[in-house]
């Protein structure tokens, strides 16, 4: 468990902030707004006749409308931090700065009347494991409501939200190509928070890796694998390396490259090695052992690749 | 009074998404985040444009049946669960199925469905009991 979900789930059974008093008791004004931007006509709740003829005891307040009697105000500049829960502050802070509500579940005792005063109580019922969602990746986190008048409990509500780091921006996808056209766009790689550094330093022609403690690695990875730990440092390699091995593709042909191709496996000298296409060389000179040098090819305009040649 | 039978639909509701019918539902339930009024601040999220909150979708889940069952019966209890955002310029189609009846209780399926799938669907508890 990563130390961010260890410390959201210490919240789990507390509360999630102090109780809220509604600044204004249940009133007519609010409740025909609300019901005017729902189109909600149920006499009941703004004619004192029909509510009454209904069995209720005068006008009633919409019972979906529970936790809108004490959300906090309207700032300039978003809630205080007081207003803010910490549960959800904590994952703010670690890049989890997206929220979405997801799920809404409300249970009325009765149905309030104009002067009733509602406190909401917010606990914290759950985190979730990281999940990976259509937003980025993210943590349910539940929050159970108790709503009071005087003390009654008048209803309760479980809130489940979204925290999640919003995915990263995708490089555009090309224009298909005219039938029978010469070239075609190269394949895209997919950007995640692991390698978006990679492709980062591609673009500013450096050659970035991650090191854990020292010890290099690539593809880039969430955790070392060796020792588990999520934290690591980003390094620029020199560039210079020897080929370990290599393949000269022929075939299939794929669109956007040159054949025959070779590409190269290189053990770079700081001792981790990657997969990149030769060019400026012919099958023939491609060894290995062979000395070679990394190189930045700008296949697309603001796309860049690594690539070797020989040194 | 008529009570409900399990199967029974709902007629159809068709809600136009207006950033009108937005802003007004978030105002109306007192939820400021600027993600349902500012879209610039919508669009630094990663999403095109503003959509709506959760209370108000909450809100047109207890309206769509509410304008079924009228003053007969009492809401209990709703619950719902979001999926596709309602943003400006979709329409929302609400369609509605008495899912089982028990007692005095009953309960209610709907589902709303946008151009993206469905944004909402939602379980309303009816209590035909309480209202005399």
């Amino acid at each position: 468990m990563s130390a961010l979900l260890e410390q959201a789930r210490e919240w789990v059974g507390k509360p999630a902030n102090k109780p809220a008093t509604a600044r204004d008791a249940v009133n007519l004004p609010m409740i025909r707004r609300w019901c005017e931007a729902m189109g909600e006509t149920n006499p009941v709740y703004t004619d004192e006749a029909a509510a009454r003829a209904a069995g209720h005891p005068g006008i009633v307040a919409p019972p979906a409308m529970l936790d809108v009697w004490a959300m906090p105000p309207y700032r300039p500049g978003g809630r205080t931090s007081e207003e803010d829960m910490p549960v959800l502050a904590l994952f703010d802070q670690a890049g989890y700065t997206g929220v979405v509500a997801t799920n809404v579940e409300q249970h009325y005792n009765r149905y309030l009347t104009l002067g009733d005063v509602v406190t909401s109580t917010p606990t914290v019922a759950d985190v979730s494991d990281e999940k990976r969602t259509g937003l980025g990746i993210g943590h349910f986190v539940t929050l159970a409501y108790d709503f009071t008048v005087d003390g009654e409990p008048v209803g309760r509500m479980t809130f489940r939200v979204l925290k999640f780091k919003p995915n990263l921006k995708q490089p555009e996808p090309q224009a298909a190509p005219a039938a029978g056209a010469e070239s075609f766009p190269h394949p895209r790689p997919a950007i995640t928070h692991d390698n978006a550094f990679f492709w980062e330093g591609l673009n500013n022609r450096k050659l970035l890796f991650q090191s854990f403690g020292g010890r290099l690695r690539h593809p880039p990875g969430p955790m070392d694998p060796v020792t588990g730990s999520l934290d690591f440092d980003i390094v620029e390699a020199s560039g210079r390396g020897t080929i370990h091995s290599f393949v000269v593709m022929h075939q299939p042909r794929m669109p956007g490259f040159d054949y025959p191709l070779p590409v190269v496996l290189v053990e770079l000298e700081e001792g981790v090695r990657i997969v990149a296409n030769m060019i400026d060389a012919s099958p023939e000179d491609v060894a290995i052992g062979r000395a070679v040098t990394a190189d930045f090819v700008e296949v697309e305009p603001g796309y860049v690749l690594p690539a070797f040649r020989l040194a | 009074m008529t009570f409900p039978a399990a199967g029974q639909t709902l007629p159809e509701l068709a809600l136009p998404i207006t950033a009108g019918a937005i802003v007004a539902g978030a105002i109306a339930t007192n939820d400021f985040e600027n993600v349902h009024h500012d879209k610039a601040a919508a669009q630094a999220t990663g999403v095109p444009d503003i959509f709506m909150n959760i209370l108000t979708t909450n809100g047109f889940v207890q309206r769509y049946v509410s304008d079924w069952c009228g003053t007969q019966a009492r809401i209990a209890g709703i619950a719902i669960r979001l999926g596709a955002p309602n943003f400006v310029g979709d329409t929302m189609t609400l369609t509605g199925e008495v899912a089982s009846v028990e007692g005095d209780r009953a309960t209610v399926s709907v589902r709303g469905r946008n151009s993206i799938g469905d944004h909402v669907t939602a379980t309303v508890t009816l209590d035909y009991g309480s209202a005399r």
